[in-house]
């Protein structure tokens, strides 16, 4: 495993590898596995993937709680239509990053990348890519790959936990990780590729994990938009030859160090930020819980929502303390 | 840190360490237990506390606590197996204090009229770090077979337990030894890259000077 991009561009620069190759050989190395059974593995993860994209895009669920559903389909059909200024590539990348949120609000299964949280971005830039840009699977495969030793990176140097460093370190990780991608599969350099995530990390510092309520809903879908976006945008300024004059891995370092001087509050505690606010109470003192696959017995949950410690200690008959 | 951490784990939403880091503690604490519990007490320190429900998290522990992986189709509705299966699991608050990981838990099973305790925190992504096995102080991911052993501190202990392993080819990956005082009790922590079969566990609980030894078998997607 890697502990800074420069290692990996340097590993790629002086044998003339792709990146994806260096961090294939270092996994197959580090795991006593083989090539093939990696490739094959992350396949099977690609498929996931897409099934998740797909069923968010084309179906109108509701979430568990509720407060999300059909946003995804919603937006898809608008941009289908010609409604958007985007662009069919940048447009069906907001749709996508979209989809996936959804499956996961609703409980269906994801892969996480590097998070469930932001598991909307690299199959929403992925999947646009290999439409748009005429991609094949195998070159999703190696994009992955990219993505993963970027996402390595960034565990070594810093965190892919919202509770540890808010939601910089997982739509920025995975933004960073999608930009990453994107770069590598449209040619760029070893050293853009390591540009691209620097320009898309940056524009992500200092993002709070403030989820309305606890759940994975409001805001994380629409963070998962705005951070598919800065990777799309992120890419294309290291492809067009741009310098981002901090290097990646000091990015990297000080969105760890943010995170780690973030208030409790806005880690992953839903006592902050847009989950504090008058309507984010609000909200999460109306959730359903009892969403699809929930059972009937959460109406209690519902009431004990607003005072979660002593319902929980009363339903604990005690409450002496762990060790 | 495998490219399958990173990308991945596959899995049942909505939060890789609120739900699948957090079934996957469950699936270790279980792996400890040696069995399906019939009473788990779960206590839920930093985000845990304010957010389990809306990350399923109660649904993810007692999905591993009864053998389930992180895509098992049937997590959404975990609690209710566990009734089905005789397992009573409960919840509640619990303060470690500010040195514990934002994220963790604290588990109490009990079965058979064993009882076993683990604290472990969910470290993002799905992949999780255990602190503590039985009151004693670890650092395991989880990602190896681990040999527990508390024994008496006295010559040899190290090498009776390493020979069995390695006559049944157990490769150890990792060996780490700690005593309370010397001459008192020790506890070894051996990490493997192989399975470690039942009976080299037994056969170490058989040695006269080994108080208690304990498999935590991997976890792995």
């Amino acid at each position: 495993m890697f502990s800074s991009l420069a290692e990996i561009v340097a590993r790629a620069e002086s044998t003339g590898r792709p990146l994806w190759r260096i961090v294939l050989d270092e996994e197959v190395e580090d795991a006593d596995t083989t090539g093939e059974r990696v490739l094959e593995r992350l396949g099977e993860r690609l498929a996931t993937m897409r099934e998740a994209v797909e069923r968010g895009l084309h179906s109108d669920a509701p979430s568990v709680s509720g407060l999300l559903g059909g946003g995804a389909r919603r937006f898809e059909t608008w941009r289908a239509q010609g409604a958007s200024v985007l662009g069919p590539f940048l447009g069906k990348v907001v749709a996508r990053a979209q989809a996936t949120m959804e499956v996961n609000a609703r409980m269906g299964t994801i892969v996480a990348t590097p998070t469930a949280g932001s598991s909307g971005i690299l199959p929403a830039v992925l999947f646009s890519a290999e439409e748009e840009l005429g991609l094949s699977e195998q070159d999703l495969v190696r994009g992955l790959l990219v993505a993963a030793g970027v996402g390595q990176v960034i565990v070594a140097r810093a965190s892919v936990s919202g509770a540890a460093g808010g939601c910089q370190a997982e739509t920025g990780s995975a933004a960073a990780m999608a930009a990453g991608a994107l770069t590598a599969l449209r040619g760029g350099r070893p050293a853009q590729v390591s540009e691209s995530v620097a320009f898309t990390l940056q524009g992500m510092l200092g993002l709070i994990c403030d989820p309305v309520g606890g759940l994975v809903e409001v805001p994380c879908l629409t963070r998962n938009v705005s951070g598919a976006v800065q990777a799309v945008a992120g890419s294309e300024l290291a492809l067009a030859g741009l310098h981002f004059p901090i290097p990646a891995d000091e990015v990297i370092d000080v969105m760890g160090q943010i995170g780690s001087e973030l208030d409790e509050k806005y880690r992953e505690t839903a006592k902050g930020g847009l989950a504090a606010t008058a309507t984010g109470r609000r909200l999460a003192a109306s959730v359903r819980w009892d969403g699809p696959g929930f059972e009937n017995t959460n109406a209690a949950r519902a009431r004990d929502l607003a005072d979660p410690g002593p319902a929980l200690a009363a339903d604990a008959d005690g409450g002496e303390s762990h060790g | 840190m495998s490219v399958f951490d990173i990308i991945g784990p596959r899995m049942v939403g909505p939060s890789s360490s609120h739900t699948a880091g957090a079934l996957r503690l469950g699936l270790l604490a279980r792996g400890l237990l040696g069995r399906t519990p019939e009473r788990a007490r779960i206590g839920l320190h930093g985000s845990f506390a304010t957010t389990y429900r809306g990350h399923g998290t109660d649904r993810a522990v007692a999905a591993g606590l009864l053998g389930m992986a992180p895509d098992d189709p049937r997590i959404p509705r975990s609690l209710e197996v566990a009734r089905e299966r005789g397992l009573d699991v409960r919840f509640e608050p619990l303060d470690l204090g500010p040195a514990a990981h934002p994220a963790t838990l604290a588990f109490e099973l009990e079965a058979e009229g064993e009882r076993v305790t683990m604290v472990g925190a969910s470290v993002g992504g799905g992949s999780v770090q255990v602190t503590s096995v039985n009151g004693r102080d670890v650092d395991l991911t989880g990602e190896y077979d681990t040999l527990i052993v508390q024994a008496r501190d006295i010559p040899g202990t190290t090498a009776s337990i390493t020979h069995l392993l390695a006559e049944r080819g157990v490769n150890i990956a990792f060996l780490e030894v700690s005593r309370e005082k010397r001459g008192r009790e020790a506890t070894m922590l051996i990490e493997a890259d192989h399975e470690i079969p039942d009976d080299v566990v037994e056969q170490v609980q058989a040695f006269e000077w080994v108080r208690e030894a304990r498999r935590l078998s991997k976890v792995t997607d």
